[in-house]
């Protein structure tokens, strides 16, 4: 059962330049994208920076106005809705079963707002009562394992990673059908970073969370996500269920970031492949296949003819030409 | 990893900071500002001034008397043979034959006691209270005759009883000319930053324009506009919309621009995605975060709308006599010739300079305190 269909999901912005500002380029900050997630599932979004998966996660929020294609979330059982069309007034209803954990758990919280008004937040402008709010961020502060006295306090009493747990709970508050984490650790210290990742572990036990979960690199993914989606200048590369991505990955980018993943074993720093260069300018992409210029296995094809997304077994997709031949490295 | 151990030990003082309103926060910064709080004293001092300057005044600020034109500035002895005593000496007027200039010279043998709370001219404490009680004054005496701190003026009128009834006029029409582009500053640079597109653009130019406008050309040719018949009060307000005309553009902008800032921050778009409503998200979110920031600039706006009163009715262009305020009474300094026969009548720059300070080193402070948590 999904939860979540993106199609060809599509976010330009134009380039406007001179007096009468005419459009004279676009940037294709996400350009054609697919993915679903089922219920209960977890999907990374993984790439490195500027490739489109904040894009891509605002544009399901609807924090964003897509350009084109068609984002269907079964609101109710089976019914799908397009929230990509949809006005902005019927999107309004909809927004407390999506809800967003976000990247810097300093920005995310009013430091104007005592916590337990954050939490509370969602259900206040949902109608849920005074009395029944109160219990419920009992219960959501137990739940991220947070302290009863942290709701008369405010966000400037607490640590990086306390106050992540409260912008978790403030997304949970709602019981959302859908979360998506917007790269939820990547602004905390490695040791808090695990304490958060276990919290979600236990969250998705427990509450059967389905989530996006976006992120930057390949390390934090593989204890919380199903399956893995590798991003690379606005469109997927690659998807497969994360076990497979991780043991044989099938695109030389995949491969590049598993490289990057730090390894305890030095005895295997010797043979990374690491990628060199900057990522491609989504507003001047290369011809052909966007990664070409960085990938070490290039062929004359890759120059002029750009892959498509393609079915290689069982929920594995890759867009590469020369998939089937290459041995890539993975990490075990 | 329970819940208990990541409690944080929880002290007196660490949750007294926990628990702190931003305007706690803010003031525990701002008290850290020696200089500021200096000033907020000095400021508080002033507009007690402005409020009670009927009562601190000695003399009627209006009377004029021939006979005391020109009178210096007489010093207050405190004791005489019989002890404390505080007394002012009465003055005895002469011609100089050679410049025909009056000269005054104190006669010690007429004692003018000074006494607190002396009954002097009638007036309406708070606009409301008619009583004629003023702090000090002398007693006894012939009639004309009465203490003169400051010296008088030409029209023998007393300065520094002139100078308490200017504070009110000045710190007052700030403050009110402040509180109109406040109105003005809030709502165009809001809807600025909260439509953007043409509206925005229009608004910034408009902006624009009005500030590469001189003001000082711009103000003679409304001043000129007001019509000669209008009665103080008229001439009072319109001054005031004068003014505020030019200031309201600074606290547009500085709202528009915390706008936009906030429209893009995390907080502000998570209150949307749980479906806040536009109202909730500017009234809950945007306008308590930047509060502090628009009190800052107003009180660094101050400064120059009192510094813009001034200026215009020293040039005769704003305020006209019998009205009092600080720029009128540096009218009177105008003339080189009265100025080096009384340059006491140059006192009432003292004031202006002070409170302008002070108001510069408040609105720093409170604009440094003001994102405690910047």
């Amino acid at each position: 059962m999904n939860l979540l269909e993106v199609q060809d999901l599509k976010k330009h912005y134009p380039i406007r330049a001179g007096l009468l500002q005419r459009e004279v380029g676009r940037v294709r900050a996400v350009d054609g994208v697919s993915f679903h997630i089922a219920k209960g599932e977890t999907l990374a979004l993984v790439g490195e920076s500027g490739c489109g998966k904040t894009t891509v996660s605002r544009c399901i929020l609807r924090a964003l106005t897509v350009t084109s294609g068609a984002i269907r979330f079964a609101a109710k059982e089976g019914e799908f809705v397009d929230l990509a069309t949809l006005p902005k007034r019927q999107v309004r209803p909809l927004r407390r079963h999506i809800q967003m954990i976000f990247q810097d758990p300093y920005a995310s919280l009013n430091p104007r707002m005592l916590v337990g008004d954050i939490i509370a937040e969602p259900l206040k402008v949902n109608g849920v009562p005074a009395a029944e709010r109160r219990d419920r961020v009992t219960e959501l502060l137990e739940l991220v394992q947070m302290p009863p006295g942290a709701r008369s306090r405010f966000p400037h009493a607490f640590s990086g990673g306390q106050r992540q747990r409260v912008g978790i709970a403030r997304a949970l508050a709602l019981n959302p059908k859908l979360v998506v984490a917007d790269e939820p650790v990547s602004a905390l210290d490695v040791s808090v970073q695990a304490q958060i990742i276990n919290l979600l572990l236990d969250l998705q036990d427990r509450l059967g969370l389905s989530m996006l979960f976006v992120a930057h690199d390949l390390s934090v993914v593989r204890h919380v996500s199903d399956r893995v989606a590798v991003m690379y200048v606005g469109r997927i590369v690659e998807v497969a269920p994360t076990d497979a991505l991780y043991r044989a990955p099938l695109h030389p980018y995949t491969e590049a970031l598993l490289a990057a993943v730090p390894a305890p074993d030095p005895a295997r720093r010797g043979h990374r492949r690491i990628a060199q260069g900057d990522v491609a300018d989504p507003a001047n992409p290369p011809p052909g296949c966007a990664f070409h210029p960085r990938c070490p296995y290039a062929i004359d094809r890759c120059r002029v003819d750009r892959p498509e997304l393609t079915p290689v077994s069982d929920g594995r997709w890759v867009s590469c030409h020369r998939a089937e031949e290459l041995d890539l490295a993975g990490v075990r | 990893m329970s819940a208990a151990a990541l409690a944080p030990p929880i002290s007196v003082a660490e949750d007294r900071y926990a628990q702190a309103t931003q305007l706690q926060l803010t003031w525990w910064r701002f008290r850290r500002h020696k200089l500021a709080v200096i000033s907020l004293f000095v400021i508080a001092l002033f507009y007690g001034v402005a409020i009670f300057a009927d009562f601190l005044a000695a003399s009627d600020p209006h009377a004029t008397d021939a006979r005391r034109s020109f009178i210096p500035p007489q010093g207050i002895h405190l004791f005489d043979a019989n002890g404390f005593n505080p007394h002012v000496y009465g003055l005895r007027g002469a011609r100089n034959p050679r410049t025909f200039q009056l000269a005054y010279t104190p006669d010690p043998t007429r004692k003018l006691p000074v006494r607190m709370f002396t009954r002097g001219y009638a007036y309406d404490l708070f606009g409301f209270i008619e009583t004629d009680i003023h702090l000090f004054g002398v007693e006894g005496g012939r009639p004309g005759e009465s203490i003169f701190l400051l010296g008088t003026d030409q029209l023998g009128r007393d300065l520094y009883s002139r100078m308490m009834v200017a504070t009110r006029v000045s710190l007052f029409i700030g403050l009110a000319g402040v509180t109109l582009s406040l109105f003005l500053g809030v709502l165009l640079g809001g809807i600025s930053g909260l439509y953007g597109g043409w509206v925005d653009m229009f608004i910034q130019r408009v902006i624009e324009l009005l500030r590469s406008v001189p003001t000082i050309p711009l103000w003679m040719g409304l001043a000129a506009a007001l019509p000669r018949t209008w009665s103080v009060l008229q001439v009072y307000f319109a001054i005031t919309v004068i003014i505020s005309l030019i200031g309201w553009t600074d606290l547009a902008r500085v709202v528009r621009g915390r706008f936009l800032a906030l429209r893009e921050e995390d907080f502000v778009i998570a209150a949307e995605l749980s479906g806040a409503s536009q109202g909730r998200i500017i009234f809950r979110h945007m306008l308590p975060s930047f509060a502090s920031h628009v009190i800052a600039a107003t009180s660094l706006a101050l400064p120059a709308m009192i510094i813009s009163e001034t200026s215009l009715s020293f040039l005769g262009l704003g305020l006209r006599p019998p009205a009092v305020s600080w720029g009128i009474l540096l009218q009177d300094a105008q003339n080189i010739q009265v100025l080096s026969g009384a340059p006491w009548l140059l006192s009432a720059a003292v004031p202006v300079t002070l409170v302008i300070l002070a108001f510069n080193f408040f609105g720093d402070g409170l604009r440094d305190a003001a994102d405690p948590y910047g």
